[in-house]
């Protein structure tokens, strides 16, 4: 029944769009402005609202709020914006059917903040193909900054590609002679993964590798690999698990006795959902990568962007965590988007908006770390690729080295 | 030598995990002649029960049981009200009311204690022993489960209500002509198999972490451990658990690439033991008149 009604109105969309072309006789000038008026700009997102990943519809709320507060102080060149929220419970057919909806019912002129890796894949070659922006992607997968081959797609955060080289180049730096053991996950993240982080350590991969040790989703616990890379008699520990394997690999690790230095990566690294539930005083000492400044550490107390993002927060999301990093991660994504209509000129095209977006030199965002700044160009769709390590010390993640920028990944 | 027993002795530790829920897996087996495919997430719902209860502030063991006696209730209530008036359909719609609980108790458990990670305590000691290899909840949980076994063990073998209800699930008909009430029997069937499940639902929990899909492997090993022991036999489903995570654990370590096929290995396992003894390893062989 619902595919049916779709094809209906992609017929009737199709034989409208004859119509107009029939009409007008410029059918691609008009539909390089859609979502594009006098005084608004129609921008839509996708985040999963309900279902098991509805923890990241956050996400959509703080972006809602985060442009009505642009909206409030006049907007950008005089235009509002008209953001428009769907929900896909992060299943990838339900994030085509609401991005075309948003592309051919709504017009949005971009989309923005679309939420993972297999829902973006879905409507990739859509989004191209109808020559819509689909700016800054949550997902970690390199494959988001391709401009030869999909000009209207762009990432936002660092790769996974771009942590694991941090990773390798903190070690070659500071600790030559380190003994790696590596836990990961038998899957694309993980092999790909895996294969940045011994493309990090170049040729001194096999030297410095004392294990590896590979977990299936399917496994109930990671105990025996544990074990196993205790035994091995590594003195780092690259974690690259994810949820619930992430707080067992820490907790066996201190319960076995095998205190390595440990770094975890940094989509596992959350105080309140992994390092809570293994034992603060168990994940002590744990090293990962930020780029956004953590609300909740104290050393950003007085910091004049962290007020302003809470004064923010209690005027525009009051019923938000102000714990919760992902009120940080929207505010910092929703500013950048800010920027790049700013920069995309007095009457903006879908073009205008890209061509601005992949134009960015050195810019600064609220909430980013000092030393991580915003740099794009023609040939480089990756905007942040510069990470600090940070060490967690019982209560809160504390800076650990100076930011690292590992340019291209 | 010395890897071989270290690979030995940690695959005893994860196999505890598969024993300790084949044993739930065999129990309701008998009791209804079927699988039943709920029987993961019914132990997870019992586990967030008793997670429930020691957040309220009451101590390990009276959470332990207060949940044991809260599944006994919430089997035979399932049994009576969910299953009862499906019992003389066919198997195929038996099985889809089992994903239905299946999928209620997931959502149920997600809706109200929400999708994230929880620890849960053990009440064991938590050092580690024999060069750190297995801690004391290894020890604790493992014992729990052969005190476990011997309980069903001792029910079936040497009580009339145990005989009385392999008589029910395996002949129902029969059964009721001698006098054996039928459906009380199988109530209590579904009553203790949910009791048993609570049980190995609160014991791996402190291994793997509470949430809302944490039997969803487990509950894959545990059918496996079960079949390769034996679908009527408890000792063996709980043999076949051990075996299970011993034969994974060598693999992994002696196979070439093993590491990544540990499953498929353990999978092979059941292929292979049903091949040569369909019954299980433990298990008898059943003769059906026509």
């Amino acid at each position: 029944m619902m595919n049916r009604t779709d094809c209906a109105s992609c017929i009737r969309a199709t034989l409208a769009a004859t119509v107009l072309l029939a009409a007008t006789g410029a059918g691609p000038a008009a539909a390089e402005s859609q979502g594009i008026t006098e005084d608004t700009i129609k921008i839509g997102n996708i985040v999963p609202y309900s279902g098991s990943a509805s923890a990241y519809g956050n996400i959509g709320e703080a972006l809602k709020a985060c442009f009505a507060m642009f909206n409030e102080k006049g907007g950008v060149h005089g235009r509002k914006i008209d953001f428009i929220s769907l929900d896909d419970g992060y299943s990838p057919p339900k994030t085509v059917e609401q991005a075309r909806r948003l592309v051919e019912r709504d017009k949005v002129a971009a989309i923005v903040d679309v939420l993972g890796t297999p829902t973006n894949n879905a409507i990739h070659d859509y989004m191209n193909r109808k020559k819509i922006p689909q700016l800054f992607v949550i997902s970690g997968a390199a494959k988001w900054g391709q401009p030869e081959k999909y000009p209207w797609t762009m990432g936002w955060q660092p790769t996974n590609s771009a942590e694991a080289h941090v990773y390798a180049r903190y070690i070659l730096d500071t600790l030559p002679e380190a003994k790696i053991g590596i836990l990961y996950q038998n899957d694309d993240y993980g092999k790909e993964w895996l294969e940045e982080f011994r493309d990090g350590l170049g040729d001194r991969a096999d030297a410095l590798i004392l294990a590896e040790e590979p977990y299936e989703t399917s496994d109930p616990s990671v105990d025996s690999q544990i074990v196993k890379l205790a035994a091995s008699g590594a003195d780092v520990f690259v974690n690259i698990s994810l949820s619930k394997f992430a707080t067992q690999s820490i907790r066996k690790a201190n319960e076995i006795g095998w205190k390595p230095l440990q770094f975890l990566n940094s989509v596992s690294a959350s105080v309140g959902s992994i390092l809570e539930p293994a034992g603060l005083e168990r994940s002590t000492g744990i090293i990962t990568a930020q780029y956004l400044k953590d609300a909740t550490d104290p050393q950003f107390a007085d910091d004049a962007e962290r007020k302003e993002w809470e004064a923010w927060m209690d005027k525009y999301y009051p019923s938000g965590d102000k714990t919760n990093s992902f009120n940080v991660f929207a505010y910092a994504g929703c500013h950048t988007m800010m920027h790049v209509l700013q920069e995309a000129g007095e009457n903006p095209t879908q073009e205008s908006i890209m061509t601005a977006a992949g134009n960015m030199k050195d810019v600064a965002i609220p909430m980013l770390l000092p030393g991580v700044t915003i740099t794009t160009g023609p040939d480089d769709f990756y905007p942040i690729e510069t990470l600090q390590l940070v060490r967690f010390n019982g209560t809160f993640f504390e800076k650990y080295s100076d930011a690292i920028d590992v340019g291209k990944p | 030598m010395e890897l071989l027993l270290q690979q030995i002795i940690a695959g005893l530790a994860t196999g505890g995990i598969y024993a300790c829920f084949a044993l739930a897996v065999v129990m309701i087996y008998q009791a209804i002649d079927h699988f039943n495919f709920a029987q993961g997430e019914m132990a997870m719902f019992s586990t967030y029960v008793a997670w429930q209860l020691m957040a309220w502030g009451l101590s390990f063991w009276l959470a332990f049981g207060l949940t044991f006696v809260f599944s006994l209730v919430m089997g035979a209530f399932l049994y009576l009200v969910v299953l009862k008036p499906v019992q003389n359909a066919s198997a195929l719609s038996q099985i889809v009311a089992f994903i239905a609980l299946m999928c209620i108790f997931n959502s149920l458990a997600g809706t109200i204690w929400d999708y994230s990670v929880k620890p849960f305590p053990s009440p064991f000691p938590e050092t580690a022993l024999f060069g750190a290899l297995v801690t004391g909840h290894d020890l604790g949980m493992i014992a729990v489960t052969l005190i476990m076994l011997a309980g069903v063990f001792y029910f079936f073998k040497f009580s009339t209500l145990g005989l009385a209800m392999r008589a029910a699930a395996q002949n129902p008909e029969s059964a009721q002509l001698c006098g054996v009430r039928v459906q009380m029997m199988t109530a209590l069937g579904w009553a203790l198999a949910a009791a048993i499940g609570s049980v190995a639902g609160m014991m791996v929990a402190y291994k793997v972490f509470l949430e809302p899909n944490m039997m969803y492997s487990i509950i894959l090993y545990g059918f496996a451990a079960a079949i390769v022991g034996g679908l009527d036999s408890p000792a063996g489903a709980v043999a076949g658990g051990f075996l299970l995570g011993v034969v994974e654990n060598l693999t992994g370590v002696y196979v070439p690439g093993g590491s990544e096929l540990k499953l498929t290995f353990a999978l092979l396992l059941i292929v292979v033991v049903l091949m040569f003894k369909p019954t299980g390893l433990f298990g008898h062989r059943v003769v059906k008149r026509v």
